[in-house]
């Protein structure tokens, strides 16, 4: 059991064939803060608004989801049927995901941290960047909770 | 201009910007939009323990890192140069039921009475705040992604695993909202 990546492909693979430098990784860290401040600035890391979207009283986060996916779908498409390559002139890939039961107990086992800490692993950051300090707690008790799934992997049903 | 970056952006405009961030990771390096991956990242660049799941290149990932890094920034600067004035605009049923269950601070992102250090010390505090994110940790691992992998990045490419594990972080966060948190509030 040299190297036991079968089974444990990253979700979040990068494709790319180039080795980067730190300055080229500087580039997601400027897409990453931009992306936080349209967090902050569209409230999606409130708590409230995490709320009204489970109690059903308000549209907002439906409206920020349901036009990213959108955004998102016609982006991909547009990408496949052009054939566009990324700024180093590689192709892009995609990767099928395989289904598991995983995504449904995993699903609602994380729709239950969602609307208990009004987060998703993305806002935590944003959260505490905002001067959240004891959002600190909520994420490295979330790293906590990645390691015991780490952990009792091959105990789970998937 | 400031005003007008100050106030709440619109759904609409967060909703094509966060949709814009996938083809822009693509485009800029065939990377894929994921950011429950980075506690994986964490867990195996900090504790891997030799279990099999922590060992792989992290460092192969770092990219994720610094862009974690830089949604940390961006809500440093939105919230200390972008600030809203106005106190958050609120439901008002939504208000009226959290004061029900002992909400009663409606100003910042989040309530203060449920997230400080002093609330962590209570038993409601302590089971949101800690539980909370354990459950968001463990759950994302384990459904393989979270709203940015599947609900954003994995409905984008049509992939039906990631429309079954959108559904249910729904129910899941339905059933909390409506039987646990009316419980777990008024502890």
């Amino acid at each position: 059991m040299a190297n036991q990546n079968e089974g444990f492909v990253c979700e979040t693979p990068n494709h790319s064939g180039n080795k980067e430098s730190i300055l080229s990784n500087l580039k997601y860290a400027i897409v990453g803060m931009f992306f936080g401040i349209v967090f902050v600035k569209a409230e999606i890391v409130s708590w409230f608004r995490i709320q009204e979207m489970f109690q059903l009283t308000s549209f907002h986060m439906y409206g920020v989801i349901g036009t990213a996916v959108v955004v998102g779908a016609i982006s991909v498409f547009l990408i496949k049927k052009f054939n566009i390559q990324t700024i180093s002139g590689e192709k892009v890939r995609f990767h099928p995901k395989q289904f598991h039961k995983g995504q449904i107990y995993g699903g609602l086992i994380f729709g239950f941290g969602w609307a208990m800490t009004g987060a998703c692993p993305g806002p935590l950051f944003a959260q505490i960047g905002t001067g959240a300090a004891v959002v600190v707690v909520t994420l490295l008790s979330a790293i906590a909770g990645t390691w015991v799934y780490g952990f009792l992997r091959d105990k789970l049903p998937h | 201009m400031l005003s007008f970056l100050q106030q709440p952006w619109h759904w609409s405009i967060a909703g094509v910007l966060i949709g814009l961030t996938v083809p822009t990771l693509l485009l800029l390096g065939n990377k894929y939009f994921g950011i429950s991956a980075n506690l994986r990242h964490i867990c195996a660049a900090c504790l891997p323990a030799n279990i099999p799941f922590f060992q792989y290149d992290w460092k192969k990932e770092i990219w994720n890192l610094f862009f974690i890094g830089g949604v940390f920034v961006g809500g440093f600067i939105a919230a200390h140069f972008l600030q809203n004035p106005e106190p958050i605009q609120i439901a008002a049923a939504t208000k009226a039921t959290l004061e029900m269950q002992g909400i009663h601070e409606f100003t910042g992102l989040i309530p203060n009475d449920l997230f400080s250090f002093a609330s962590l010390g209570t038993i409601r505090g302590f089971i949101i705040i800690v539980l909370g994110g354990f459950l968001v940790g463990f759950g994302t691992r384990y459904a393989g992604g979270c709203t940015s992998g599947h609900a954003i990045m994995g409905l984008s490419d049509l992939q039906i695993p990631s429309l079954i594990a959108t559904i249910c972080f729904m129910i899941g966060g339905f059933v909390m909202t409506w039987f646990g948190l009316p419980f777990i509030l008024n502890l």
